[in-house]
């Protein structure tokens, strides 16, 4: 009896370890281990993964050029009014901006300042978790949060998802509202939601993002943040950086020095 | 047995062409917004869901609710709810459906709508609630339509009904709840941040739902002399009394975390919807107003004898539906908005256009109300 019931333990302690060992095996990819780089505040993905340094303190106050760079080349629509308004980057005072930072005592200059805002192009992207069809995805070889155009039902799930403001809908066509069409970039349909996409067409072409390209100031930077030799890494070594509501575990790939 | 619903007197008709006028509104007002877009809607860039996902999260309470007549009756064997249970399965399906077309009404793209089942993406909580919302009607409409044709004929319904009723049961809770994981998973949206925001919506759910029940009933008691019974009117009474209570503990929990622990971004949702924010309060006498309808309603109801007096009851239950209504359908979607990530203060107001589809869809759901109850209610007194 007593033989019995330890044969039957040891049994199915092998049978356990065995049915781990297979588990492990088989979905070799999502093993046990890896659930950890999933975390919040694990590790981000391997490869490449773009992203960008602004410098707040060589951005002169008034320049628009990046954002109209940004907004000819992508086709991006001016309706004039807010209702239907479409931005991918724009300016924003600090306290709008950076809502979380310190808000007593701030420097005038800081205060009267107005400071670029546009997609963070999260490592852990709420808005992806969100979206019901994948029509907003975040690439795998480089980091890049992307949309499709074409497979957005327009539910505004990832709208309600980002917590920076970044992505806007095709509330009315477009197209009636863009002044000069470039014929580089497509123009969107009525009813899907866009965003800035890091000029992923520039980078296929080993070019700059627009914004990036257009500062006469040179206070965009745009680089490999996986990669410790480049120009954003040596800027992020060397300088004391924020990120927009890093406490929520976004993970921004968007650093400002102030 | 849907023939049961094409005999009716002049007043049934008179109704039907009511609503069939409504809808037609309404149809017309969503064509125009197929054509136009989405900018004939108050809503904009920061105010990015309004009026249509507001009612949706309404009426997916109004849905679940039937649990709390169907739970009691075949479960607990509970007789008095015999003749009510259909009621409130026959209120679920219509309400579902309205669901159902208010996510199709908000969506920029409704001609993709099938993405959501041809790139099933299981990390997103809209799949999720896609998947048990069809689930949900599909087990109303077999259960009660089932049930309904087997008292039709005068037999005992067929045993393989009964799984599908019980499968109803945990289900009806699980809508609810996906569907305040919709909002309560989002970071950087303080109000609906908050692990009660589904045990919340249950709660308003259990009381306006039976309330709506109660009333329904009445009307129908009034229009057709069928009678759901004394008794499971008041013990309905009873269980939206309760509800009530808890949905306002809860509405307390929010308040007391929020201004405790004076976190400014867990108090600017309830700040600008109560009180207003940076002298914008838009909402604020709408949410006193609902405020100060439900705390009567329910001082009604906790009173025995005017709870069972009928005048009073449906007052109260009229109180209860429209202070949730505002609270869930009004204050909670656009709430969530406001202030925006970027801390702007942005109003929304629905337009024109966009009420006349909410109407016509309400008008939809209230007509597919209708002809299932004047088909239940005919095989029910079909023996009288």
């Amino acid at each position: 009896m007593n033989d019995n019931r330890r044969e039957f333990i040891r049994k199915t302690g092998l049978g356990v370890l065995a049915g781990l060992g297979a588990a492990t095996g088989l979905f070799s990819k999502s093993s046990f281990e890896t659930a950890e780089a999933q975390t919040t505040h694990g590790a981000s993905t391997p490869g490449k993964r773009w992203g960008m340094v602004i410098d707040t303190r060589k951005c002169r106050d008034g320049c628009t050029k990046c954002i109209d760079a940004c907004h000819e080349v992508h086709n991006v629509p001016d309706f004039d009014n807010a209702k239907d308004e479409i931005k991918w980057i724009w300016k924003s005072p600090y306290e709008n901006v950076f809502p979380g930072e310190s808000k007593q005592f701030v420097s005038e200059e800081t205060r009267e300042k107005s400071y670029l805002a546009l997609c963070n192009h999260c490592d852990n992207p709420p808005c992806v978790r969100a979206c019901p069809t994948r029509a907003t995805f975040k690439r795998s070889w480089d980091g890049i949060v992307a949309m499709d155009y074409h497979r957005c039902i327009g539910c505004r799930f990832c709208m309600a998802a980002c917590p920076y403001g970044s992505r806007s809908f095709n509330w009315r066509d477009p197209r009636e509202a863009i002044e000069k069409r470039d014929q580089a970039y497509p123009t969107r349909e009525r009813g899907v939601v866009e965003k800035c996409n890091f000029c992923s067409e520039r980078l296929a072409q080993n070019l700059n993002p627009a914004c990036v390209e257009t500062c006469p100031e040179g206070a965009l930077t745009f680089g490999d943040l996986n990669d410790p030799e480049s120009e954003v890494r040596m800027l992020l070594e060397k300088n004391h950086t924020l990120q927009r509501k890093s406490e929520l575990g976004t993970r921004p790939s968007v650093f400002y020095i102030i | 047995m849907i023939e049961k619903a094409l005999k009716g007197n002049r007043s049934y008709w008179g109704w039907i062409v009511i609503l069939l006028v409504i809808i037609s509104a309404g149809v017309y007002s969503y064509i125009n917004q197929l054509t136009t877009g989405l900018t004939l809607t108050g809503m904009s860039r920061d105010v990015s869901w309004g009026v249509y996902i507001a009612q949706f999260t309404f009426l997916v309470g109004v849905a679940a609710s039937a649990v709390m007549v169907v739970l009691p009756y075949y479960l607990h064997d509970y007789k008095a709810f015999g003749k009510i249970v259909i009621i409130g399965e026959f209120l679920a399906v219509a309400a579902t459906i309205m669901c159902v077309l208010f996510i199709l009404a908000d969506l920029g793209r409704p001609d993709r709508v099938l993405n959501v089942m041809l790139y099933p993406t299981p990390n997103s909580m809209l799949f999720w609630d896609a998947t048990v919302l069809n689930g949900y009607l599909l087990l109303n409409i077999v259960s009660g339509w089932t049930v309904l044709g087997a008292e039709k004929k005068g037999v005992p319904p067929p045993k393989w009904v009964k799984p599908v009723i019980y499968l109803s049961i945990p289900w009806a809770f699980s809508i609810h709840t996906v569907t305040a994981f919709l909002y309560a998973g989002l970071p950087g949206r303080h109000l609906w941040l908050t692990a009660v925001l589904a045990p919340r919506f249950l709660a308003s759910a259990f009381a306006a739902g039976p309330a709506i029940l109660i009333l329904v009933s009445m009307i129908l008691k009034k229009t057709t002399g069928f009678d759901a019974g004394k008794q499971a009117i008041h013990k309905l009474s009873v269980i939206a009394t309760y509800a009530a209570i808890l949905n306002f503990f809860l509405l307390g929990m929010e308040f007391f975390t929020a201004f405790y622990s004076n976190i400014p971004g867990h108090m600017h949702g309830l700040q600008y919807l109560f009180f207003g924010l940076h002298g914008e309060g838009q909402l604020v006498p709408w949410m006193w107003f609902s405020i100060i309808v439900g705390f009567s309603s329910l001082l009604v109801l906790l009173i025995p004898r005017l709870r069972k007096s009928s005048p009073w009851l449906i007052a109260a239950c009229i109180g209860i539906v429209v202070s949730i209504w505002i609270d869930k359908g009004v204050g909670l979607i656009i709430g969530g908005f406001v202030p925006s990530p970027l801390e702007e203060i942005v109003g929304y107001t629905p337009n024109l256009n966009e009420i006349f589809i909410t109407l016509g869809i309400w008008s939809i759901g209230i007509l597919i109300l209708t002809v299932l109850l004047k088909v239940a209610v005919a095989v029910k007194m079909q023996d009288e």
